[in-house]
């Protein structure tokens, strides 16, 4: 229970779009509230794009790379060239590693959140998905860090990932079509920091139903 | 609303293509990318070449000031939704003249990360590219932080400066100059009076209660600073030119170009009732108007609403303004 392979492994981007698209209307209508109300609708068709051009077969650095071309060609947006980041590092990251473990997929999660910061100029506080993604990786590193298995790390950055998806509730917009609202964008959810827990959840999830 | 539609994932490339054919003398589509639009006169050996780019559903921006001596290409996003950075890229690529291009657009989170990745692929090409961010909108963010400001119908004047600097032979670093001019010379406002619905969403993305209007809305539906009360056309009018001017220092007698927009919704009559207040307005503030445009130039799909922009001019901007341009959204 310690690895998963590489080949094979694309399906998990599969699973993570549906639950994307499962979704488009929710995360529409939290985007709405204080953005422009086309977050799902634009992810659940890159998402869906790129899930129907993944095979069962494919590696999941082949699958990343497929969603990032759909995301950064196809889709535009703020989050095409987020997720493209973010989703084209960690698939350069993995490239043809053939075993995924604890150490791997950390480490490729943290190429992906350097792209995001390098592409976008979001802190962590300003109400968007690094309010998600940094304390989930936190979380999954001090997990590691204090001897926890694969599988129990995964569960820590889920957890974390939730709490800090919802700790976007209190914050007010800094960045973003939001950030403009002020005090106005208090109280309600970053559509960001929504869909990048669906995204680590569906990770975290994957990856623990392939464990051997 | 009762809406002319297919399928709704489909509205963006069948208005692209409604729009090339009925303005094939001016424009075509890019070979390469189904998502940008090119003027007939460009590119142009030896001249600058003008980008710009944003979410459909403002027309006739973005795709409506591509022509002669205005924009040469327009990257096309979804509703509301930057372009992706490719399409910027193919746009700059088909008018890229030797001279450079100038990516003139607004300040959005998403155009900005998308242009920035853009630059980077024409470096890569061997093109020069370097870029003016529209930020006009004067309730998007105060005075002291204008970077953080919305680029909003002023981006019109930024184009046409732009477009006609660069129409006169000028170097990049000139057109960049110019737009740059342009932009800082102008202020907007919008009020919005009702919503409007992103045809795949279905319901609309805010409300404004009967009765009431939004100050200082904003192009997508982002809800405005300030709730009040609706009131008079003409007193609407006075509180649009009164939150313009403040915010723009500008000495007696400045001459200004006045864009009266309405958001899409909006009769064209009733933005002459509020033009014919904020004429009399500006002019009792010392300024003179010396040329206006009253139309629906910049739209938010259907909401019901109205925005102003004032440039303050120089002898260079009227001359600019006045050169010879044409395109479907402005023809001078």
């Amino acid at each position: 229970m310690t690895a998963i392979t590489n080949k094979g492994s694309g399906p998990i981007i599969q699973e993570i779009a549906a639950v994307i698209v499962e979704n488009k209307a929710y995360l529409s209508e939290i985007d709405g509230k204080i953005g422009d109300g086309d977050h799902g609708v634009n992810m659940a068709k890159g998402f869906g794009r790129a899930s129907d051009r993944i095979s069962a077969e494919d590696t999941l650095t082949d699958a990343m790379q497929t969603l990032s071309d759909v995301l950064m060609a196809e889709i535009g947006g703020s989050m095409g060239p987020l997720y493209g980041m973010m989703f084209s590092d960690m698939a350069d990251h993995l490239e043809d590693t053939d075993q995924i473990d604890a150490a791997v997929f950390g480490a490729m999660l943290r190429a992906g959140l350097e792209g995001v910061q390098e592409i976008g100029s979001a802190s962590v506080g300003d109400k968007t998905l690094l309010d998600t993604f940094v304390p989930a990786l936190e979380a999954y590193d001090s997990a590691l860090a204090g001897g926890a298995d694969f599988a129990a790390a995964l569960d820590a950055m889920k957890a974390a990932a939730a709490t800090g998806r919802d700790s976007t509730i209190d914050m007010v917009a800094k960045i973003g079509r939001s950030a403009r609202l002020g005090e106005r964008s208090r109280g309600v959810l970053d559509a960001g920091a929504t869909s990048c827990c669906m995204i680590l959840t569906g990770f975290a999830d994957g990856i623990k139903t392939r464990l051997t | 609303m009762q809406r002319f539609l297919n399928n709704p994932d489909d509205i963006v490339d069948e208005t692209v293509a409604g729009f090339v054919r009925a303005h094939r003398d001016l424009v075509r589509l890019s070979p390469d990318n189904a998502r940008v639009v090119v003027s007939q006169s460009a590119p142009q050996q030896g001249r600058v070449g003008i980008v710009t780019g944003g979410g459909s559903g403002h027309e006739p921006a973005f795709i409506g000031y591509t022509g002669r001596n205005l924009v040469d290409a327009v990257a096309v996003g979804e509703l509301f939704s930057s372009p992706t950075a490719k399409s910027f890229h193919d746009a700059i690529c088909a008018v890229d003249g030797g001279a450079g291009v100038a990516v003139l657009y607004g300040n959005y989170a998403g155009d900005n990360m998308n242009v920035k990745m853009a630059r980077k692929m024409a470096k890569k090409d061997g093109i020069d590219v370097d870029t003016v961010v529209a930020n006009d909108d004067v309730c998007s963010a105060p005075l002291a932080e204008r970077e953080k400001r919305r680029g909003v119908a002023g981006e019109i004047f930024m184009w046409k400066i732009g477009g006609a600097k660069a129409a006169s032979g000028a170097s990049l670093p000139e057109v960049i100059g110019a737009a740059q001019k342009a932009i800082d010379n102008c202020r907007s406002i919008g009020v919005g009076l009702g919503p409007c619905t992103l045809p795949q969403v279905g319901h609309p993305n805010f409300e404004i209660e009967p009765g009431k209007m939004e100050l200082g809305i904003g192009h997508h539906g982002e809800p405005g600073m300030r709730v009040e009360d609706l009131r008079t056309a003409n007193e609407v009018a006075d509180e649009m030119v009164k939150i313009v001017l403040d915010d723009h220092d500008l000495p007696d007698g400045t001459e200004v170009a006045v864009l009266v927009s309405g958001l899409g919704a909006t009769p064209v009559n009733e933005l002459y009732v509020l033009y014919d207040r904020i004429e009399q307005q500006i002019e009792a503030r010392g300024l003179k108007v010396y040329r206006p445009f009253v139309g629906n130039y910049f739209t938010s799909l259907e909401m019901v609403g109205a925005t102003l922009t004032v440039m303050a001019l120089d002898d260079e901007l009227k001359a600019l303004l006045d050169h010879d341009a044409a395109s479907p959204g402005l023809t001078t």
